[in-house]
């Protein structure tokens, strides 16, 4: 075992291994290959119920329990973070319910099951990123009906996107949206990346890693696999940006990473603290500033 | 049902269900992950391969086929029939275009004859398996697209002729097509339809 991982001391009995039954692992995983196969298309999946609700991460763990063997090493962040409740819950539950080892070191992590950010470490070709996803599709603010959303996917008609980041240019001068900023997969599907900051899109763009996403109410699952075109929507007068700081890491003093505002107390005192805990830890092991 | 234990369709499966599947599962999703790379199956050792089945295309039916996936077999690889539908329980259907997996050697059909889904259900189509006589990287055929960081090439023998025309053909169909599994002994290789191919 390598350094960082810790293996989990007591797994749960009476259930099967990774909590789903074979059944559902094998229904998981064909919509898992025909994901991968069409991607950025969302293929619809029996999501089961799990044991926590709905908004926790139900459609990422039940992609990463289909996944999931017993040499595999487990990472869960949080924002970035892997010590805040959603991600130490369901470290822990595939720790009673697999007994993998987990670890909290991206470089060390055959799984990456996230939500909301991606690592700022580059991502490994023999490593999978499971995305938790809320709401999958991405016209859905601008078409509910889901009948007329699946034939503008079929369709390929993405024009009503296009005019919304429009309106937003014509309104305020630039493109408002922040998070869950649309993509382009492989120049066909229009993808929602999930609630990932926009200054996270371009790593989705030729990632040698295979990412999956799974969407367990709304009951989805794609798929961008290795080194595919990832493009951000943008026009050729306003194109597509991301977030930059004028302050550097308060901890680490990174100015490349994506930072959190942190308060401090009541008087206005703020900090700037990378969002990615692990990148954070690890640059300053680098420079030799780590606490004992 | 005495009869069946008698019949070599009594062949063993996966002797650990969970783990094995699950390896299978995994060596598959990388394949489909990476057309044109060469996986090897970490089968177990007791898996025999039933027919003309190999053990890699075994090891991808018994961790993928169940009660809900309609099965083509073509004439050589009727001998899995009794196998197949013992362990996976799977039905098993006459016409291709009813399978949502298809296995099938040198005699496969035209692939348009399979269920190629539709525009706005692309996920809805037969995943064919074609059990290869050699599966090589390097040589005749040229693969790009998703997957793929620049080209791959694979060298197959053992598909009919027009096989690749055929292939080239569904691709202006995207999303609609047919992903495909080759398999020989204990490797697989995947072509899904995302790929875009070029014959040298």
């Amino acid at each position: 075992m390598m350094d960082g991982t810790s293996a989990t001391a007591a797994t749960t009995t009476g259930y099967n291994f990774a909590y789903l039954d074979e059944q559902t692992k094998r229904m998981i995983r064909r919509a898992i290959l025909k994901a991968v196969a069409v991607p950025g298309y969302q293929v619809p999946f029996a999501s089961r119920e799990m044991p926590l609700p709905y908004g926790w991460g139900t459609g990422g763990i039940q992609v990463t329990a289909s996944i999931i063997g017993q040499a595999d090493v487990l990472k869960v962040i949080d924002q970035g973070a892997d010590d805040t409740t959603n991600a130490v819950s369901i470290r822990k539950f595939f720790g009673r319910t697999t007994g993998v080892a987990t670890t909290e070191r991206t470089i060390e992590a055959t799984i990456v099951q996230t939500r909301h950010r991606v690592p700022e470490t580059k991502l490994r070709d023999d490593q999978i990123i499971v995305y938790q996803v809320p709401v999958p599709e991405p016209l859905r603010w601008l078409e509910p009906r889901e009948a007329e959303t699946r034939k503008m996917h079929a369709l390929s008609e993405y024009g009503p996107m296009h005019v919304k980041l429009y309106e937003d240019i014509a309104r305020y001068g630039r493109v408002t949206t922040a998070y869950d900023y649309p993509v382009m997969v492989d120049g066909r599907y229009l993808m929602r990346p999930s609630p990932i900051p926009k200054f996270d899109n371009p790593k989705l763009d030729m990632c040698p890693a295979l990412q999956l996403f799974g969407a367990g109410r709304e009951k989805r699952i794609y798929a961008v696999p290795p080194y595919t075109s990832v493009k951000s929507l943008d026009f050729e007068d306003h194109p597509f940006t991301i977030e930059s700081w004028d302050e550097a890491c308060a901890i680490c003093g990174s100015t490349e990473s994506f930072l959190d505002e942190v308060i401090t107390d009541d008087k206005g005192g703020r900090m700037f603290v990378c969002s990615d805990t692990d990148y954070c830890g690890e640059r300053r092991k680098e420079s030799g500033d780590e606490p004992a | 049902m005495a009869q069946i234990f008698a019949t070599e369709s009594l062949a063993p499966g996966f002797a650990d269900p969970v783990h094995d599947s699950q390896a299978s599962f995994r060596a598959a999703l990388a394949a489909f992950a990476r057309p044109g790379r060469i996986e090897r199956v970490p089968v177990s050792p007791g898996i025999a391969a039933p027919g003309s089945l190999g053990r890699a295309a075994t090891a991808f039916a018994l961790a993928l086929l169940d009660l809900d996936t309609p099965l083509w077999l073509s004439p050589s690889m009727s001998g899995a029939a009794g196998y197949l539908r013992f362990h996976c329980g799977c039905p098993v259907v006459a016409e291709p275009r009813k399978a949502s997996f298809a296995i099938a050697g040198g005699d496969v059909p035209a692939l348009d004859g399979f269920d190629l889904g539709t525009d706005e259900f692309p996920d809805r189509t037969t995943t064919l398996i074609i059990c290869v006589e050699s599966l090589r990287t390097g040589g005749a055929v040229t693969l790009s697209g998703p997957g793929i960081q620049e080209t791959a090439s694979l060298s197959i023998e053992g598909l009919p002729a027009g096989f690749w025309q055929q292939r080239v053909e569904l691709q202006a169909m995207f999303p609609r097509g047919v992903d495909i599994v080759f398999a020989c002994g204990d490797e697989l290789a995947a072509l899904p339809r995302s790929t875009r191919i070029k014959e040298a």
